[in-house]
């Protein structure tokens, strides 16, 4: 089985904010609402400051606490790339994924289930890339299976220093920041 | 220096988690508090105790405390499914058992719960139940004599109530993103203060002398129980990472500190801990203000976990 992830590098992403808006018209998100969204983050004390521009979405844990401890079934892992999702069919909206989610990646859609980043699946199935991916004016994003040690995501994050967002939580997050 | 900004704009999670609102506290406490009932009268019919009245009252082992329970959990669900966003899926709960997930896990023992309590009230059927139907009468002189089934009813509420007061606290220690909760003593914590709180219910409003001054005694030792594991909960935090360490500090100085020790701490605890020992050392007498305090004290203790672990987070840079 596949597992999908994305490396995203972050001295080419300018923080245009295209992949929000290319997440919001493929997906239908609703006003208000955001499956991804861009982080600014600045260290340092000037003038050696650093910043970095983050697209952050959804990390799609390999260890994913929302999975666990949804008490239908609705999150779960799809057996197309090891994907998280939820079937909106079967959440009850109680919310414990929203909290469990150390990245507060979800959200509850005005219709009332959980909601957040598909990885763009329905696109996916098909060959294509994530809307994200697919709109970036700077090819800052790259998408593809972390297994296969041919693919360009995984040559990238063998020979490119990079960090995922907050190691110590524990989920195995598989989304990387190309440094 | 290190400073974020952020385009994210979803109003459950920006600028901190408040995905439940009171609904959840209310939730807990009375689930708590029926958990406590539970293992209250549970251990009185295990110890063959009788109503001592020819109407049901509030005393251990009467209908009245299990039908109170009964009352409880059922506006402790009700407040569960107002808190639900999906309402209409709700019986999706019961068509799968997921073992890694707590709140699964309670809604199956939920669903235990209500027959359980059931069997305590038919035990002592209160009048106006024998009126509506007199067929009960002689079910319940038969199963009301016979020792092995008060005995077993008893074992079984106690098993059932550990269950549901241990349940409520993990449904938020299972949830590690939220640091405060990230921590295996809010189980007992919950556990406790469900055993207080239903032990000071029996305290104000049992008609037996002998059984307020015995609920007053164990009160007592719920309540310092319960600070034992207050003062764990915050040790262990602040001996573990930093973000678990910042959300200690949420109520050492942070924006929950007042509510947290003069509302749970002082208030819910140690006031009432004063007033219950003079009471039972017979220098005060015993009056409704110690088990207000407490089950006052109990609710307070939910809110301002529920509150502040949503507040509390991984850092962000």
């Amino acid at each position: 089985m596949a597992r999908l992830g994305m490396a995203i590098d972050t001295r080419k992403c300018v923080g245009c904010m295209d992949c929000v808006v290319a997440c919001k018209t493929e997906n239908d998100v609703p006003e208000g609402f955001n499956r991804d969204w861009i982080r600014y983050e600045y260290q340092g004390e000037w003038p050696t400051l650093r910043l970095e521009i983050r697209s952050e979405r959804c990390n799609h844990c390999d260890e994913p606490p929302c999975v666990s401890c949804c008490p239908t079934g609705a999150s779960h892992v799809h057996p197309f790339g090891a994907v998280v999702l939820v079937d909106k069919d079967e959440c009850i909206g109680c919310k414990a994924c929203v909290a469990s989610c150390p990245y507060d990646a979800r959200f509850i859609h005005p219709d009332g289930y959980a909601d957040k980043c598909t990885f763009c699946i329905h696109r996916v199935e098909q060959g294509l890339q994530p809307a994200c991916v697919a709109v970036c004016p700077t090819r800052c994003m790259y998408f593809g299976d972390l297994d296969d040690a041919h693919s360009e995501v995984s040559r990238l994050l063998a020979s490119r220093k990079h960090h995922s967002l907050l190691p110590g939580a524990g989920t195995e997050p598989r989304i990387f920041y190309l440094e | 220096m290190s400073e974020l900004y952020s385009t994210a704009h979803s109003a459950i999670t920006d600028p901190s988690l408040h995905a439940w609102g009171p609904e959840i506290p209310v939730y807990l406490f009375l689930g708590g508090f029926t958990a406590g009932i539970m293992v209250l009268s549970g251990w009185a019919l295990w110890q063959g105790r009788r109503n001592q009245r020819a109407h049901a009252t509030f005393s251990l082992a009467s209908s009245g405390l299990f039908t109170l329970g009964l009352g409880a959990i059922s506006l402790g669900m009700l407040a569960l499914f107002l808190d639900l966003s999906h309402k209409a899926y709700v019986w999706r709960l019961y068509l799968t058992m997921k073992p890694w997930s707590p709140m699964s896990w309670g809604a199956w023992i939920l669903l235990l719960v209500y027959p359980v309590l059931l069997a305590g009230v038919l035990l002592d059927p209160p009048r106006w139940l024998l009126r509506f139907a007199p067929a009960l009468d002689a079910l319940w002189r038969r199963l009301a004599d016979d020792g092995r089934v008060r005995r077993s009813t008893g074992f079984v509420s106690i098993t059932t109530g550990v269950a549901l007061g241990i349940y409520t606290g993990i449904l938020l220690s299972a949830l590690g993103a939220r640091p405060l909760w990230s921590s295996a003593l809010l189980g007992p914590l919950f556990l406790v203060s469900g055993l207080s709180t239903s032990a000071a219910f029996a305290h104000w409003a049992s008609p037996e002398p002998a059984e307020r001054e015995q609920m007053a005694w164990l009160d007592n030792l719920f309540l310092t129980i319960e600070l034992g594991l207050l003062g764990s909960l915050l040790i262990g935090l602040l001996s573990s990472t930093e973000a678990h360490a910042e959300a200690a500090r949420l109520l050492l100085g942070g924006p929950y500190t007042a509510v947290f020790w003069v509302g749970v701490v002082g208030l819910g605890i140690l006031l009432p801990l004063v007033i219950q020992s003079l009471a039972v050392t017979g220098r005060v007498a015993h009056t409704p203000i110690a088990p207000v305090l407490v089950i006052l004290g109990g609710l307070a203790l939910r809110f301002v976990i529920v509150y502040a672990g949503q507040y509390s987070h991984w850092p962000r840079v």
